[in-house]
Order: C-alpha cells, then sequence, then structure tokens
C-alpha cells in the first residue's frame, strides 16, 4: 500500500479509519480554509472564531440529543419550541418569582424532562410516531411560549447570561493570553495524545495491527497542532474574552455523549432499536424505556439550548428558537446518520453543524444576505445526502454514510460490497 | 436428448465484487422445456449467477456471453430481460401485502383503456392467469389476506402475465410447507409439459431429485458439473458429493446423549392471539425438557410452535393468559425478554434477518448483543473483551468471515445463523430454543449446525428445537412433541420416531396416548 493511502486510511481515525471520514473533515478543513482566504482572513481571527461557537453553540447542543433521536428511528420537530417555551419560564422565574440563577437552571432543566417525558410517554408507550408528536409539540410549546410571555420579551439577570455570553475567567501570570484557555488546550493536547495510545494498546489486544508508527504521530501532530493552534486563537482575543462558557458546555457535552453512545449497554441499545427494533427486542432490550429516554433527553438539552440562548440574547421573545430543528436535523444528516435509523455519531453531527456554522459565518462575513445563506445551506445538505446516496448505489464507498463507522469501532472490510449486501439494511429500516 | 434445442447457455461468466470472486468461469447450459436444478453451498454464486442473467447485474459488469434463444444477449436492467420473457421469483416475494391479487399481478403492467386501469380486464385476465398457476381465491383479495403457499403462487402467477419463457426460482419452497411444496413442484412438472422452462434453486435435494431434469453444481464460484438426472442416475448423495466435494457418510454427526433430570416445564400453557384475543394460540399447553436433552416440536405452519416458544421467552408473543414455567424446581415468571434472558433461556428466531439479527452491526456487536452486560464494567463497555468474545466464537463455530468486524449483511445464511448461535451461546443459556435452526441453510453448515447444538446438549444445556423438517427433528432430537392447532398433540421417543407417525400426530386434535 502506498504511503498516501495508508495516510488517508489512517490519519483521522482514532483507532483505524478509512477515507470517508477523511473526505467529511476534509471538507470542513476546505470550507474553513476557502472562507478563510476569501474573507481575508477574517474567518480564523479570534473574535469571529468565538462569536462562531457562541452562535452556535446552542444548535450543535441540539445536534447531540438529535443524532440519538434520528439513530434511534426517530424524529423531533419541537426542539426550537421547546428550547423557546423553556427560556421564557426559566426568564420568568428569575424576574418574576425572584429565583436565583442556578436554580433557575436547575428549574429549566426539569422543565425540559417533564416536556420529554410528555413526549417521550406518548412515542414510546402509545406509540405515536415521533413526526407526530413533536409536530404536536412545536405547534404546543410554541404557543405556550406566547401564551405565558404575553408574546413579549422578557429579560434575564446578569449571573445567568454568563451560560451565554460569559467566557473563562483570567488568572495567573501576564502571559499575554487568556491563561484559562491555555490550560484547556493543554488538556486536551494531553488527551490527545492518551487516547491514541491507549487506542493502540487496544488495537494490539485485539491481535490486530496498529496503525504504523509514523501515521499515530503524524496524526497527533496534526491533532496538537490544530488545538494549540485554537487555543492560542481563542486565549489571544480581546482582553475578558476567551474560550466561550457556552464552548465548553458543548465540549463537555459531545465527550459524555459521544462516551455514551459508544461505550455504554444504553448507547447500544439506541443503535440496536434503530437498526432493528423487533430484533433489540428479542435480545432483551427494553424498547419503550430506549424510545423514552432518547425524547426525553432530547427535550432537556432543547430546554439547555434554549436557556443558552436566552442567556446570550439577554432576554426570552416570542420567536427564539425559530427554525432551530432543521438546523440540527441538517447537521445530523450531513453528519452521516441514516434516515432509517441505525447509523450516526455524535462527532460526526458535530462537524455536520461545523459545515453548516463556518457556511453561514463565512457568508455573512461576506455580507451575503440571509435569503441567499438559506438558499446555499439548502443546496449543500441536499447535496452532500445526493452524493452519499449516489456513491452507496453505485457501491462505491460512501463519504458520509459510514462516517459513524471509524468513530464507533473498526472497519476493516472493503470499502465496496456486493450490491446485494447494501441492499438488505435498507429493509431493516425502522421508523415511527 | 441431444436434438432438444437449447434455450439458454451462459458461457464463461466471470463476477467480481471488489475484493471477493463471485463467480469464476461459470458455464450452464439449460435445454428448452426442461427443469433445470441449480444446487451449491450458500455462497457458492448461484443467486449472483440469476442476477446476472436477469440483469440485476448489467451487461458489462461481468464477463462471459449469455446466449439466449440462439442469439447473445445483453441485459442493461430486470426489465430488458424481462421483455425477453426472463422472470425471477426471488425467495423473498416482492409483493405488496395491501394489494389485492389482481393489483399485484399488474403491477407495473396494467391493462389501459384510454390511459386508465381497465380493471375489468385486469380482474378478467388475473383470473385466468391464476387457474393456470392453481389458484382458487377472488382476485380482489388482499395479500395479506392468503397464505404464503399461494403468495408464491401469485407471484408465478405475475410471471405469466408477462409472457414467461424461462421462469427462475430461487428456494421456492423455503417457506412452504409439505403440501403447498407439493402443489408447487406439480405445477412445474405441468409447466414443463407445456414447453415452459424453469430454472430452480433449491436447498431442498429430495425435491431437485423428484423433479429435475438435469442439474449444474456450483462451488465456490465455479462450475462443478451438469448432471442429467435420469442417464447419470442421481441421487441425493450424488448431489451432496458434488456440492461439498466429499462424502456425508451421515448428515447427523454421531451422538450419545446423556440426558439428566427433568429441569424446565411449562405448564397448561395459555395464550392468547396479540390482536383478535378471541383466538386462542396455545392451548392448555405442557411439555418438560430434560438437562442434556433435544426436545423436538413438531407441526405445520401455523401450528403455533413458534407462537408457543416466543410467548415463553418473555411473553414476546400474544396476550399471557395463564401458564406456569417451572425451572430447576421453582416458579419462574417471565414478563420480558430480559427477564428470560436473566433465567437462562435463549431463543434463536426463525428469520435471521428480520428478528435475529441488525444487519448494520458487525459480527462482533451481534455476539454480544443479548448480553452486554457481561463485557461492561460499572456500564462500560469494555471493547477488547468484546473482540476476545467474538473471536472465541468466531474460531469455535468456524464461521467463514475474515474479521469480527465485518458486518453481518455480508455473510452467508450459514454464517449468519452461526452469528446468532454465537451471540445466544454467549449469554450462557440453560435452555436454548431454536426455532427453524437450519432454514435457508446449505448441507455442509447445517452439519456444523446439528454438531453445536449437540455440545449445547452435552453441555447439559436443554435444547428445543423447532422444524418442519422431519427428517431433521428425527435425526436430531431425543423426544419429539407434535403441535397442532396451538395444542400439544403427542410425545414420540426417539425409537418410535418416523415421519408416518408425526405427521399423523401433526394433523390431528386426537391427543395420542403418549409414550
Amino acid at each position: 500500500m502506498s504511503r498516501i493511502k495508508d495516510l488517508q486510511k489512517n490519519l483521522f481515525g482514532g483507532t483505524t479509519s478509512n477515507a470517508r471520514q477523511f473526505g467529511m473533515i476534509f471538507t470542513l478543513v476546505a470550507i474553513v480554509l476557502i472562507f478563510q482566504i476569501w474573507t481575508n482572513g477574517l474567518t480564523l481571527r479570534s473574535d469571529n472564531l468565538i462569536a462562531l461557537f457562541q452562535q452556535n453553540s446552542y444548535i450543535l447542543i441540539l445536534a447531540i440529543g438529535m443524532l440519538m433521536v434520528i439513530v434511534a428511528g426517530h424524529i423531533d420537530l419541537s426542539v426550537g419550541s421547546v428550547a423557546a417555551f423553556t427560556g421564557i419560564l426559566v426568564a420568568k422565574s428569575m424576574t418574576e418569582w425572584n429565583l436565583p440563577w442556578p436554580a433557575a437552571i436547575v428549574f429549566g432543566l426539569a422543565i425540559g424532562a417533564v416536556i420529554g417525558a410528555w413526549q417521550g410517554f406518548w412515542v414510546a408507550y402509545i406509540g405515536v410516531p415521533a413526526f407526530i408528536v413533536t409536530l404536536a409539540g412545536m405547534l404546543l410549546f410554541r404557543g405556550g411560549n406566547q401564551f405565558i410571555g404575553n408574546a413579549q420579551s422578557i429579560p434575564v439577570p446578569e449571573g445567568f447570561r454568563e451560560i451565554g455570553s460569559g467566557f473563562l475567567p483570567e488568572f495567573g501570570p501576564n502571559t499575554g493570553y487568556n491563561n484559562a484557555t491555555l490550560l484547556l488546550g493543554l488538556a486536551a493536547a494531553v488527551a490527545v495524545v492518551w487516547r491514541e495510545i491507549r487506542a493502540r494498546n487496544t488495537r494490539r489486544a485485539m491481535d490486530a495491527d496498529p496503525a504504523p508508527m509514523w501515521i499515530s504521530i503524524l496524526r497527533m501532530a496534526v491533532m496538537v497542532g490544530v488545538i494549540a493552534f485554537a487555543a492560542l486563537r481563542f486565549a489571544s482575543g480581546r482582553v475578558g474574552t476567551s474560550f466561550p462558557i457556552s464552548g465548553i458546555i458543548l465540549v463537555a457535552l459531545v465527550i459524555a455523549y459521544s462516551f455514551y453512545t459508544r461505550n455504554t449497554a444504553g448507547g447500544r441499545h439506541i443503535y440496536a432499536v434503530g437498526g432493528n427494533s423487533r430484533a433489540a427486542e428479542l435480545s432483551g432490550v427494553k424498547l419503550k424505556r430506549v424510545n423514552f429516554f432518547v425524547m426525553m433527553n432530547m427535550s432537556v438539552l432543547a430546554a439547555l439550548a434554549g436557556m443558552i440562548f436566552v442567556a446570550r440574547s439577554q432576554a426570552s421573545g416570542p420567536q427564539d428558537g425559530n427554525g432551530w430543528e432543521l438546523d440540527a436535523i441538517a447537521a445530523v444528516f450531513i453528519g452521516g446518520a441514516a434516515v432509517a435509523g441505525g447509523i450516526g455519531t455524535i462527532s460526526g453531527s458535530i462537524v455536520g453543524g461545523l459545515v453548516m456554522a463556518v457556511l453561514n459565518n463565512g457568508l455573512q462575513l461576506q455580507g451575503v444576505g440571509t435569503d441567499k445563506v438559506q438558499i446555499i445551506k439548502g443546496l449543500v445538505l441536499l447535496l452532500a445526502v445526493a452524493i452519499d446516496v449516489y456513491n452507496k448505489s453505485q457501491g462505491r464507498f460512501s463519504i458520509i454514510g459510514s462516517l459513524m463507522r471509524p468513530f464507533r469501532r473498526d472497519d476493516s472490510a472493503p470499502p465496496a460490497s456486493p450490491p446485494d449486501a447494501e441492499r438488505e439494511p435498507a429493509k431493516a429500516a425502522v421508523s415511527g | 436428448m441431444n436434438d432438444v434445442p437449447t434455450l439458454l447457455e451462459m458461457r464463461s461468466i466471470t463476477k467480481e465484487f471488489p475484493g471477493v470472486k463471485a463467480l469464476s468461469d461459470v458455464n450452464l447450459k439449460v435445454r428448452a422445456g426442461e427443469i433445470h436444478a441449480i444446487c451449491g453451498e450458500n455462497g457458492a454464486g448461484k443467486s449472483t449467477l440469476m442476477k446476472v442473467l436477469s440483469g440485476v447485474y448489467p451487461y458489462g459488469s461481468y464477463d462471459g456471453q449469455i446466449i439466449y434463444q440462439g442469439s447473445e444477449s445483453r441485459f442493461s436492467d430486470i426489465r430488458a430481460s424481462e421483455n425477453a420473457g426472463i422472470v425471477i421469483i426471488h425467495q423473498e416475494l416482492a409483493l405488496i401485502p395491501g394489494m389485492s391479487i389482481a393489483e399485484n399481478i399488474f403491477l407495473g403492467n396494467e391493462p389501459r383503456k384510454h390511459g386508465a386501469i381497465d380493471w375489468k380486464a385486469a380482474n378478467r385476465m388475473a383470473l385466468d392467469l391464476m387457474a393456470r398457476v392453481g389458484l382458487q381465491e377472488d382476485p380482489d383479495t388482499l395479500i395479506k389476506d392468503i397464505g404464503v403457499g399461494k403468495q408464491q403462487l401469485v407471484e408465478i402467477a405475475k410471471a405469466f402475465a408477462k409472457d414467461v419463457k424461462l421462469l427462475i426460482l430461487d428456494e421456492p419452497t423455503a417457506a412452504l410447507n409439505e403440501a403447498d411444496s407439493k402443489h408447487l413442484l406439480d405445477l412445474l412438472r405441468g409447466f414443463r409439459s407445456r414447453g415452459i422452462t424453469s430454472i430452480m434453486i433449491s436447498h431442498k435435494l429430495n425435491e431437485i431429485e423428484a423433479i429435475a431434469d438435469q442439474i449444474t453444481i456450483l462451488r465456490d464460484g465455479r462450475t462443478v458439473e451438469t448432471l442429467d438426472v435420469k442417464a447419470d442416475g442421481v441421487d441425493e448423495d450424488r448431489i451432496v458429493r458434488g456440492m461439498v466435494g466429499r462424502e456425508l457418510s451421515s448428515r447427523f454427526p454421531d451422538h450419545t446423549p446423556k440426558i439428566g433430570e427433568v429441569f424446565f416445564e411449562v405448564r397448561d400453557w395459555n395464550v392468547r392471539h396479540p390482536i383478535s384475543a378471541d383466538r386462542q394460540v396455545c392451548k392448555n399447553e405442557s411439555f418438560v425438557v430434560r438437562r442434556g436433552e433435544i426436545v423436538g416440536f413438531a407441526g405445520l405452519m401455523g401450528a403455533g410452535r413458534t407462537e408457543l416458544a416466543m410467548s415463553v421467552f418473555g411473553r414476546s408473543y400474544g396476550v399471557y393468559e395463564s401458564g406456569t414455567i417451572i425451572k430447576d424446581g421453582k416458579e419462574i415468571v417471565l414478563k420480558s425478554v430480559a427477564d428470560a434472558i436473566d433465567n437462562g433461556l435463549a431463543y434463536v428466531s426463525e428469520d435471521r434477518k428480520a428478528l435475529g439479527l441488525n444487519l448494520l452491526d458487525d459480527i462482533k456487536t451481534s455476539t454480544v448483543a443479548a448480553k452486554l452486560s457481561k463485557i461492561s464494567h460499572h456500564g462500560v463497555l469494555n471493547e477488547v473483551e468484546e473482540y476476545q468474545a467474538a473471536e472465541a466464537y468466531r474460531k469455535e463455530l468456524r464461521t467463514k468471515a475474515p474479521t469480527v468486524d465485518e458486518g453481518v449483511s455480508k455473510l452467508s445464511g450459514g454464517n449468519q445463523q452461526k452469528v446468532v448461535l454465537a451471540k445466544w451461546m454467549f449469554s450462557d443459556p440453560d435452555l436454548l430454543i431454536l426455532d427453524e435452526p437450519t432454514r435457508g441453510i446449505d448441507v455442509g453448515a447445517k452439519y456444523e449446525i446439528y454438531g453445536i447444538i449437540q455440545r449445547l446438549a452435552d453441555q447439559g444445556k436443554g435444547v428445543i428445537v423447532i422444524s418442519s423438517e422431519l427428517p431433521e427433528l428425527i435425526g436430531l432430537c431425543d423426544r419429539i412433541y407434535t403441535v397442532f392447532e396451538g395444542a400439544i398433540t403427542g410425545e414420540i421417543a426417539r425409537a418410535d420416531a418416523d415421519p408416518e407417525t408425526l405427521m399423523k400426530q401433526m394433523t390431528s386434535t386426537k391427543k395420542l396416548a403418549s409414550r
């Protein structure tokens, strides 16, 4: 095998990988670079990067929950409304009922849990398709927001705004950078190296050859390089700004949920239900419980996203969260999830969400109007999934379709398989 | 016989998939008006060959020539081959359950008048076609309301609607009971006498021996030989030898059972149908299983064997009414599949693809799916232990796959079944219920699976085998229960079991004296 191929196969994959995932991350990098050049360096400037994260953290948080919902074979259209409903109640709880802001956050999460239990009940225990339940929820909770807020905006107090617009604190010696952000970057770099070493050991324990050493080193170098670059950028912003709190919440959730979906029985049950619900049931998976959980979890994350948004915009309004569900769903599908369920990863969805975010941001920097931005976003979504579907039907490897596999597990199978093997999973499609 | 014209000749067909050579230099010569059987183990290339013939793999995607009716054919898709009169009927029927028989027969081929579908003509023609295949039903009957046997006939009627010259049947009797199978085979004989050529792929060697004129045997993507049934005096053993490349001295491994105490007992089991509450699917059924014993359940399709097994397995079918389960002297209540697994039960479904496996999974993930707790510590899965467990079973069961990272959808039926068996062996059951464990599996793999079942019994586990193949039950089981219309009608010891006795009790409600 040529070195180039070796590189393609192994560069971005945890343990082993293949070219498909390479393709998706490559797309993201390419888009970033194109805009970086097009905007004369504006895209990767500290203030823009910080704004990018602040503006998109809530969508990416939604994408985490949406990925699990979609993998389980459902959909959630209500997230924007749930976020708005939670936002207005939380805002009201602080301004009118004088709840201290930490208690208000807990209150908000509890609202999300109750709404989620409501929707999960209909989906899991009554068997109403999630599409219908959440379409109803979309109307219900949008109306609820406007009913409670009298279609007015309610401002939120200072302390609460931190979760949406706060930054890591300044402390320690004056290095010219934000020290907390630097430390965070350092921790991330250490984690990347540790993970690579662990992955190599795991491969060895499985009697499989780990990727060649030079590839491991190159991969670590690239990752550490990206982290160092990002850390320096975030740390060198305007004084008082640094890595945003909402970004930290996002990163923590991504790590926690990636771990959950990949490394726990509960996570695996979600994939089992989406892949073949009857087979999962006959393997002892508690179908109703899994469906209930993914729907409930989604609403809790929607509540969190709603609060972060309200905190950032300093007030809760009647139009908050409009269209979020579509952004979250788009991120998940661009990130390689299957419409029929059973396939997808958290990390893929985050990459998908970032592709949309960078596109959005870059076009806005160039002064492209929201009308045209929407058109472009729509086409990107269609194109990304269409290329994937087309490649699959041609028996060639799909760029995003199995983006998840390298993240989830090793995939040493040949890139293409006989079409009849490809067609079978489609039959196992599960919905509602 | 040499003066009979050749209808179809496939010359040195080679078909490659990335990394796999599915067919290499395969030759097939089919005479006009004969029934030509194609035999081979799963993965031998039978289906691929038929897909090449029917244009699923279009001209250009394979090497070699197809000479059909005297000239070379280059089919670009299924439609092209159908226009030439080649119709393939797949194992998984391609009918739409919510549509009527007539609608299905003319789907994509609707008789039209002034642009609208002429239903009067359609129904008239449907009746005519149905008569030709011996199907007596109202053409307005919905597909979901008729049995699999009749659905098969609808498929064939559909082929006739397209003016078929060469009918290809892939495992036509796999899902049929004996009566329906017999009807279908008679039908094929009738077609032969009317000059229609058929190609039949089947694992049921007795049927092939009974009906085929010529047999082409494939092995590992190559043509082994073509036999003339009459001239060569072909019998089942001869076919098996060609398929596996060696003599199978016996279809069942030698086994001396070590039967212990009764450890599992079901008493007075009553279950109602999940939708129509007045239908009783299990009527007062009672049975016992001893340690180290292989117990068979014989019955016709729809007798309620699967329903019994699934309702015992954590009430995964129907509505539980009454009855007790006693294991190791204690009554256990299994309200969910998880309860059943925790109490040492395992159920291997008759439908591997729909109920046994998640086809998106790889071997590794499938193997551990029923007992994730065994490879988790504090709720966290251990990838290395998962790999080691799967690898151990792959070696033990001799599953043919490069690694346990291989997706299960890429495996042949026999190997998929081994993965399902591994999955349930991994759950450490005391009682394994195997529902049609060898359905759609070739001879070689069957032999191996029988061996696995016997080993499991020898470890002191109880094994229940549900099967529609009587020779399989008689060859494998130490004791056989017969089931008819949701009731157990007999219990027969191995020594007394023969097909006639079983068949008699499988078709009679009168409970015979059990031995």
